[in-house]
């Protein structure tokens, strides 16, 4: 086990660093700069040059490739360009808390109530309860979540009144934000169970487990779920990098000061050094939780074998 | 059990139940016939198709989205409007006789351009389920199959396309190959069908070891033939959940690009630029401006996602009733 964790390791870093280099090569493929895509404003050529002199943009692009290796190595890529009184490590300190809190409870709130919604439907296959629960799951995939958050901000925040919006500032301003996030992936784990449920649920070891005598319960969770875990287990691995990571839509629409806006302001702003530094945090969070995924299918099924 | 044990109890069996001669009788020429098989043989997805039929809802859906091509082609010619005709004069009117789904913030007749926006929709939502089936697929069996070294490679690839920003691909293809409906499309295929070759790769790992797929090798066949005929049948129920969830997500996608200002260009609009444009007009009270291009994302994907249940029900033998 040791052995597969530290190759897997190794792994890891190598895949980092591939990402990081074509990210690279793809932020400079695109024309533009830090300094001429500003909301209009004109800047002096020779204040250009300087500021580029200053970030290193004036350097061979060979160059500049090593310099932003060694400030992945050293987790330290410097000031943000557009913001430049906040280093990039300042930005992701500041956001990345919020994001994740309000990742973790979404994934929590999608997690449980999708497998609920999913092993409901499954034992009550083509039952009311079937058809109830899996309308429930695809309406939470029909709406796009901009529409569902702006229609939860003016039915619960402006019209009744009973919720904060806006800012971030306890329990009560969560409320909303995790609704509209977590109804996509609740619906998406909600159907994956239900059809691997319905698979597993034929198999002839439930049978077994019926015979012995074991009650319901013990045979759902027990013996039917854990099998049934598998595809929600990949489905999940992704959609908690980016969750945990920060949304843009969300944390614009509830103007949560999260880091989800950062991985589309940079862009646009052609900000390299943000780009950069979020997406290597980015997808080492990817990275590490597809590891984990695979770690769990070993436990979960162990005739998969690692290697 | 030994010789003496059976002689044993078929003299116990014959002296418990002597059976009369008379209780033997020639066979006639129509017994022959028992063995002829009543049911006339059906092909697999004729099979599939009988109990798809069955399925009242998923019926329902299928005949929907029929509807709704249909309406895709014809629609716009059902108005005399144009998509892209401004009327300042008509800005912002409910749904009448006269628009009868009203018109948005530039006069525009919403109906009109809900047909236009639903040809848009769905031809992307369509080409990412078509490239979900044939590279996703793909390649989550090939690598789940091989497994070892081969599988370690192609998932590090697809971490690889995971881990890089995908906007970044957007707008770079969009420099390359000029904003407009077939970048975007290129681009939501290129990056859409990771998630299905994690699941089939995760479906395959399991698979892969059952006795019929080792019968299969023992029989001589390749590795194409096994993914094809053993491993991605047994994998159909995931697989087709995943497509019906690709065409969501692909419109959705869509709508989100539009949402930075990346999607579909003005004066053309997909649903996602309706909802979008609409947002804020919500606010002012005009509901018809979001409410009928939503209607009809949420009921189109409704509709996918039970026809992809009836046909997930109708493509496992187990699942039949």
């Amino acid at each position: 086990m040791a052995k597969y964790i530290l190759k897997r390791f190794l792994e890891m870093l190598l895949t980092i660093w591939v990402i990081a280099t074509l990210t690279f090569v793809l932020m400079h493929a695109i024309p533009g700069s830090p300094f001429n895509t500003s909301n209009g404003k004109s800047i002096n050529a020779v204040a250009i040059k300087n500021l580029e002199a200053h970030y290193h943009l004036d350097q061979p692009l060979p160059v500049q490739y090593l310099i932003y290796l060694k400030s992945i190595i050293t987790f330290n890529y410097g000031p943000s360009i557009r913001q430049p009184t906040q280093t990039v490590n300042d930005l992701i300190g500041q956001g990345f808390p919020v994001s994740f809190e309000l990742g973790m409870w979404t994934l929590i709130v999608a997690i449980i109530s999708g497998i609920a919604l999913g092993v409901i439907a499954a034992l009550k296959h083509n039952g009311i309860i079937d058809y109830l629960a899996i309308t429930i799951a695809v309406l939470g995939i029909s709406i796009p979540n901009f529409v569902l958050a702006t229609l939860l901000i003016q039915e619960f925040a402006v019209n009744l009144e009973w919720l904060p919006v806006g800012t971030w500032q306890g329990v009560s301003y969560m409320v909303l934000p995790v609704i509209a996030l977590a109804t996509g992936p609740m619906a998406i784990i909600a159907r994956l169970i239900r059809s691997s449920m319905l698979e597993v649920l034929n198999q002839d070891y439930i049978r077994v487990a019926e015979a012995k005598g074991l009650s319901p319960v013990l045979i759902v969770f027990k013996h039917a779920l854990r099998n049934a875990l598998l595809p929600v287990v990949t489905v999940v691995g992704t959609l908690a990098a980016g969750i945990l990571t920060g949304t843009f839509v969300i944390e614009k629409i509830f103007a949560i000061p999260g880091m989800g806006k950062y991985f589309v302001d940079s862009i646009n702003s052609r900000d390299y050094p943000v780009i950069m530094g979020t997406t290597v945090f980015y997808s080492t969070v990817l990275i590490i939780l597809l590891f984990f995924v695979d770690i769990i299918y070993g436990w979960l099924d162990p005739r998969i074998k690692l290697h | 059990m030994s010789s003496n044990d059976v002689s044993e109890s078929r003299q116990q069996s014959a002296v418990v139940h002597p059976i009369p001669d008379d209780w033997f009788r020639p066979r006639s020429r129509k017994q022959h016939d028992a063995e002829r098989l009543v049911r006339p043989s059906t092909s697999y997805w004729k099979d599939t198709w009988i109990q798809f039929r069955k399925n009242k809802l998923a019926m329902g859906g299928l005949a929907f989205l029929i509807m709704l091509g249909i309406m895709a082609v014809i629609g716009p010619m059902l108005s005399h409007y144009n998509v892209t005709a401004q009327n300042l004069v008509m800005q912002d009117l409910a749904p009448s006789p006269a628009h009868w789904f009203g018109t948005d913030n530039l006069g525009r007749d919403v109906f009109v351009r809900t047909w236009y926006g639903a040809r848009i929709s769905l031809f992307i939502g369509i080409v990412a389920a078509l490239a979900d089936l044939l590279i996703g697929v793909a390649y989550g069996g090939l690598s789940g199959y091989k497994g070892g070294r081969t599988d370690n490679v192609m998932m590090r690839i697809v971490e690889i396309l995971y881990g890089l920003p995908y906007l970044l691909v957007v707008i770079l293809l969009m420099v390359v190959m000029g904003p407009g409906l077939l970048t975007i499309v290129v681009a939501l295929s290129a990056t859409g069908w990771t998630d299905m070759a994690r699941i089939v790769r995760g479906q395959v790992l399991q698979l892969k070891n059952y006795e019929f797929v080792i019968a299969s090798k023992s029989f001589g066949s390749g590795t194409a033939r096994i993914i094809r005929k053993s491993l991605v049948p047994n994998t159909m129920g995931p697989i087709i959940v995943q497509v019906t969830l690709t065409v969501p997500s692909a419109i959705f996608s869509e709508a989100f690009l539009s949402f930075l200002g990346l999607g579909v260009q003005a004066p053309f609009a997909s649903w996602g630029v309706m909802v979008n444009d609409s947002l804020s007009a919500i606010l002012s009270g005009y509901w018809w401006q979001l409410f009928f291009p939503a209607l009809f994302i949420s009921l189109t994907m409704f509709a996918f996602n039970i026809v992809g249940d009836g046909l997930q029900d109708a493509l496992d033998p187990n699942l039949r009733s």
